[in-house]
């Protein structure tokens, strides 16, 4: 039996490695590091830091515009650049990635009549579930009314008074 | 017995509900195009392989494909062939986009393979792409004869999408220029 063995982890290995994925998880998003173009004006740099954040690689789905090497990434960042450098406005450059993409480049979906399902169905039931409570809560008060116990003590109570 | 009916049946439907989205699932992956129904977005580009350039605007009054491809694309090889078969029925002109190429290659890619389209736009820099909602080649729009995108296919053209997805829409006497029914009051 003495010629099993297990691989021995100390609590010292788990230590340095939850510490290294710790640090990894810490890491800033490579945004810069892909896209290292600096736009003139800092407060414009930051409209297109935020944007570039907003909208949606649609080649690689799970990652935004910042985040992702390929080569459309990098079309759609040029374009955020160069409307944001034109004076457009965030709502004008959303809607402009809107019309030609779709709900879907938006990692922040707007309101429309298509999705508006979307956001009502858990406000639904909600008040679906507020609705059944409160019958079986009423019920149940009622139900209680007839108990002999509750009774017994309500008599007494009225004894009581 | 009567107070397990109700959420026996939520059960069920929630079970059918989840049944339809898994089984369409395959689909999800695949996003709709913004543009159907849309006027196609105009464009001016160079012809590939020439100094000419090309505007979309001559294309008024008919329908028309457009494809978008690449010699990079791998799946663009696989539908060439069929590309191929569109073009000799002469339903309708072929636009090719060819996006974000090099322009050598991709003449010597139509000179080897053959050349399916009646003009090939070269989008260098992937802009008109964009303004098409482009995201993936090869992909394939139907535009009418007033100038509306009918339909986006995304992926590979096959026998199968082109009767379905396309010959299905078309007019039944569609014949190159103004022969569809619905062309009253066209153009302007």
């Amino acid at each position: 039996m003495s010629t099993r063995r297990f691989p021995r982890f100390s609590t010292r290995w788990l230590l340095m490695l939850s510490v290294a994925l710790l640090a990894f998880s810490l890491m800033p998003p490579a945004a810069q590091a892909i896209d290292p173009i600096e736009l003139s004006d800092p407060a414009l740099q930051q409209r297109y830091r935020d944007l570039s954040h907003e909208l949606r690689c649609m080649q690689c789905q799970n990652q935004s515009i910042a985040d992702s090497p390929v080569g459309l990434a990098g079309d759609l960042r040029r374009q955020v650049r160069e409307l944001l450098e034109a004076g457009k406005s965030d709502a004008e450059i959303r809607a402009h990635m809107r019309e030609r993409y779709g709900d879907f480049i938006l990692f922040r979906p707007q309101w429309s009549l298509r999705n508006a399902w979307l956001w009502l169905t858990p406000l639904v039931l909600l008040i679906l579930g507020l609705l059944v409570a409160w019958r079986v809560i009423r019920q149940r008060a009622m139900l209680a009314g007839t108990d002999e116990f509750v009774a017994e003590e309500s008599q007494e109570q009225r004894a009581d008074q | 017995m009567n107070r397990f009916l109700l959420p026996a049946g939520v059960f069920l439907l929630l079970v059918m509900v989840l049944f339809v989205g898994i089984q369409r699932a395959p689909q999800k992956t695949v996003i709709p195009s913004a543009l159907i129904g849309k006027p196609a977005p105009a464009f001016s580009l160079p012809v590939l392989g020439t100094t000419e350039e090309f505007d979309s605007a001559s294309l008024r009054g008919q329908w028309y494909l457009l494809n978008v491809w690449g010699t990079w694309c791998p799946e663009c090889r696989n539908e060439h062939d069929m590309l191929l078969e569109i073009a000799r029925t002469e339903l309708l002109p072929m636009i090719g986009l060819n996006w974000k190429d090099d322009d050598a290659a991709a003449l010597e890619w139509l000179r080897v393979l053959g050349d399916p389209y009646d003009v090939t736009a070269a989008d260098r820099e992937g802009r008109v792409a964009i303004d098409w909602g482009v995201y993936g080649a090869p992909e394939t729009f139907l535009v009418n004869d007033l100038g509306v995108v009918v339909y986006k296919h995304v992926g590979p053209m096959t026998p199968e999408i082109w009767s379905r997805e396309f010959l299905a829409r078309l007019p039944k006497t569609s014949a190159g220029a103004s022969g569809a029914p619905i062309a009253i009051g066209a153009g302007s």
